[in-house]
């Protein structure tokens, strides 16, 4: 099996066993993820964010054994960033930085995030052609003539293709949305 | 009503930016750095000479032997040795 294929649990299990690529896949897949949290999260600067971002995978790697159920390594991950980020705003504060968070904000903002890898698993679902142009385009805020120099395509083509395969994505996401809630279940 | 236009998936897309490539690459090399950590540790348990010199110049002994001196193997190695 591709390692790109395994399920959270899998690549979990295999990074357990050593294996160095799962490792690296495991990084990649839910580094998103983390840098997001501390940076819109908790606001951390990039400097602070880059210490939390490494101490977070190192204790992952750390403690991966400690881990109850493989497939939960996100909410895990998750946990591991807000406490290293709630860490690194105490070492460097006068005040408790924890009664200066907006808790609603921050509450809104994680949310948002559940949601947005929610949308990205969905992404793996489409072409690579259309992952490809709408990560560019959206998460790497690149302009038409860069995507279009960098994908070998027209830059007046860039637009109807991003909106095709937007459309995709929402008929995906409504798909699961409508599946998830007849069945009384979450989303994400 | 699902709620997933198309405006808001672009701003879910959006939420999820890449982490900076140097910070993943760092992090994806932990292993590697954790078994150079190790080699070294267990070579100064070994040959008190070759600690003494790690105490004496950690940045000197490591490059002396080699290792690429930076930061992360630098002050894993000098915790580590703190520690034993």
């Amino acid at each position: 099996m591709a390692a790109t294929s395994l399920t959270d649990g899998q690549l979990v299990a295999r990074c357990r066993r050593g294996d160095q690529d799962a490792w690296r896949l495991l990084v990649e897949r839910f580094s998103r993820y983390v840098h997001a949290i501390s940076i819109q999260g908790f606001r951390l600067s990039e400097h602070d964010a880059e210490d939390v971002f490494q101490e977070v995978f190192a204790r992952a790697y750390q403690r991966l054994g400690q881990l109850r159920d493989d497939d939960a390594v996100r909410p895990w991950l998750a946990q591991l960033t807000r406490r290293a980020c709630l860490d690194r705003l105490r070492a460097g504060a006068r005040v408790d930085p924890v009664a200066e968070i907006d808790a609603g904000e921050l509450d809104e903002t994680l949310e948002l995030l559940e949601d947005a890898w929610f949308v990205r698993e969905l992404l793996e679902q489409l072409t690579e052609n259309c992952r490809e142009i709408l990560d560019r385009f959206f998460a790497q805020d690149q302009a038409y003539a860069t995507i279009g120099e960098e994908l070998g395509l027209p830059p007046g083509t860039i637009a109807s293709r991003i909106s095709r395969c937007l459309a995709k994505l929402r008929s995906l996401a409504e798909g699961r949305s409508e599946a998830a809630g007849a069945s009384g279940g979450q989303s994400a | 009503m699902s709620g997933y236009d198309e405006e808001r998936l672009g701003r879910l897309l959006a939420a999820l930016p890449p982490a900076p490539a140097a910070w993943v690459k760092a992090a994806q090399d932990l292993p590697f750095l954790r078994a150079q950590v190790d080699e070294i540790v267990a070579r100064a348990e070994a040959d008190a000479v070759f600690r003494e010199r790690l105490v004496a110049d950690l940045n000197a002994a490591l490059e002396a032997e080699g290792y690429e001196p930076e930061r992360r193997l630098v002050d894993e190695v000098r915790s580590r040795l703190e520690h034993e």
